[in-house]
């Protein structure tokens, strides 16, 4: 473990449950998010990665257990997530706006905070924005959502399969994005069901499986565990260890 | 400007939404004024517009509210990714639609007669025609709203929301009719009364025939209504239900919006 002694987690999950009709998507769930550092969560399809999500977010309201983002309680109070910047996997925008008015709609939901047009530069999209968003490819959509993600200089960056739609060149931009910010204190949390995506950018792992976290620990101890040099045979490993 | 003023004009920004609402402005403008040319007088034109607003504003609403909340679905959850509170949002993604509804019915119904000269004689009749269509959108608007948040599957969703509207025009009607023949040995009028209060296209079609003094086309639960409350306690209290057919959706469509998962 490479964590700062004393450095408190970003996001701190105990004892999370939710429960969708019959089936128990999160079975108490207890996680770190380590604070400045690159998280995966990882897990096979249905494991509950985005409902972890949503709850972090506060668009699913945990049946039982504890969330805290930057020392705060998840709760009705939406002020926490002042901190916290979300690309969703699809991008949300209403049709009939420009991406200009998109991202204008949003910074008058956010009030008066300091901006980051940054990625609109390393995506060349400067001159979409003026467009419709119906008529947008959906790679310019994802860049935009990318965009908006980083727009409001958070300190929790929530990035669910980014790389989903974007060209390599466009990946790339993103990922250089990830790692700059991380190195200025920036904590990312990103799902990705392609493990050799993730490789070059996480720090940590977060591994979900029916609902309960397998593992929660950095990479390098991961590599330790394992024996293995890869992200995919490591966590492979660790999946069948469990059977 | 609070948050839920900037959602507000947010979402009227929406071009889409405009050329639509433009649409409905001139469909009402060119049905009102065509009236006015074929029947002559503003109370005529008020009549005959009364029947074609009590079956077709509901309709609109509905399809309209519902339609609305399934496609902004995942607008709705990037909004609540920001830091925003639910309640907010609600209130103003429902008066961005209710709100803009009803005033493209106002402004299509009142434009007409206002370059006909229509308000000279019939001044009265008019603003309750446009009141209560008003009304109607808002009350309407406000179900959809409901239904949507209450079917997660859009088509089951649509399906409520038809089957709501046929059994608020249609269905409601044919209904009283059947129990006033199959009771007619026994004392029904307070039940009626009930049943009236129980439908707000029923609410508002008394509200504006007892107004406009025609009773007579008010229906059975009109006729009804009339002889129990007289005119004037018969509107304040049709009035009333009808406002709370405004409220009570509304605040049932937030309390879901609140508290349910996206």
């Amino acid at each position: 473990m490479t964590r700062m002694p004393g450095a408190r987690p970003a996001i701190e999950i105990a004892g999370l449950r939710k429960r969708f009709g019959r089936s128990l998507v999160l079975d108490g769930i207890d996680a770190s998010i380590a604070r400045g550092r690159v998280t995966a969560l990882v897990g096979p399809n249905a494991a509950g990665k985005s409902t972890l999500l949503k709850c972090l977010l506060g668009l699913v309201r945990p049946d039982a257990g504890t969330l805290t983002v930057d020392g705060v309680e998840v709760s009705g109070d939406p002020a926490y997530r002042r901190v916290i910047g979300y690309m969703p996997q699809r991008a949300p925008f209403p049709e009939n706006l420009t991406g200009h008015e998109v991202l204008g709609l949003l910074r008058q939901v956010r009030g008066d905070v300091p901006v980051d047009f940054e990625l609109i530069e390393r995506f060349g999209i400067a001159g979409e924005l003026a467009k419709r968003v119906a008529t947008l490819s959906g790679g310019t959509r994802q860049k935009l959502n990318a965009v908006a993600a980083y727009l409001f200089r958070p300190s929790i960056v929530i990035l669910d399969e980014p790389s989903a739609g974007l060209d390599p060149v466009a990946n790339r931009a993103l990922k250089r994005k990830i790692l700059q910010t991380r190195d200025a204190g920036v904590t990312h949390l990103i799902t990705s069901h392609v493990l050799s995506e993730v490789e070059e950018l996480a720090d940590e792992v977060l591994l979900l499986l029916d609902g309960r976290v397998h593992y929660n620990g950095s990479v390098n101890n991961l590599r330790d565990i394992t024996g293995e040099r890869h992200l995919e045979p490591a966590i492979g490993r660790l999946m069948e260890a469990r059977r | 400007m609070t948050l839920t003023a900037r959602l507000f004009v947010g979402g009227l920004r929406d071009v889409g939404r405009r050329r639509w609402l433009l649409a409905y402005l001139l469909f009402y403008a060119v049905l009102t004024d065509t009236l006015f040319r074929f029947g002559g007088d503003g109370p005529r034109a008020v009549v005959s517009l009364t029947n074609v607003v009590l079956g077709l504003v509901p309709l609109v609403g509905l399809l309209f509210g519902t339609m609305y909340v399934y496609q902004s679905r995942e607008f709705i959850e990037m909004m609540l990714a920001q830091p925003v509170d639910r309640r907010s949002l609600f209130v103003g993604l429902y008066g961005g639609v209710a709100v803009p509804l009803a005033g493209s019915f106002m402004l299509g119904v009142g434009l007409p007669f206002f370059w006909n000269d229509g308000f000279a004689d019939g001044g009265r009749a008019i603003a309750l025609v446009v009141v209560s269509g008003a009304a109607l959108s808002v009350v309407f608007t406000g179900l959809g709203f409901l239904i949507a948040l209450r079917f997660e599957d859009r088509a089951s969703g649509l399906g409520v929301a038809i089957v709501s509207w046929l059994a608020a025009t249609v269905l409601y009607d044919g209904l009283v009719l059947l129990s006033v023949t199959l009771l007619q040995e026994y004392p029904i009028e307070h039940p009626l009364i009930g049943a009236m209060l129980i439908n707000p296209v029923d609410l508002a079609r008394v509200l504006l025939l007892l107004q406009l003094d025609m009773g007579a086309l008010a229906g059975y639960t009109g006729a009804v209504f009339e002889r129990f409350f007289g005119t004037a306690q018969g509107s304040v209290w049709s009035g009333a239900a009808l406002a709370a057919w405004a409220i009570v959706p509304f605040l049932a469509g937030m309390r879901r919006f609140a508290a349910r998962d996206f």
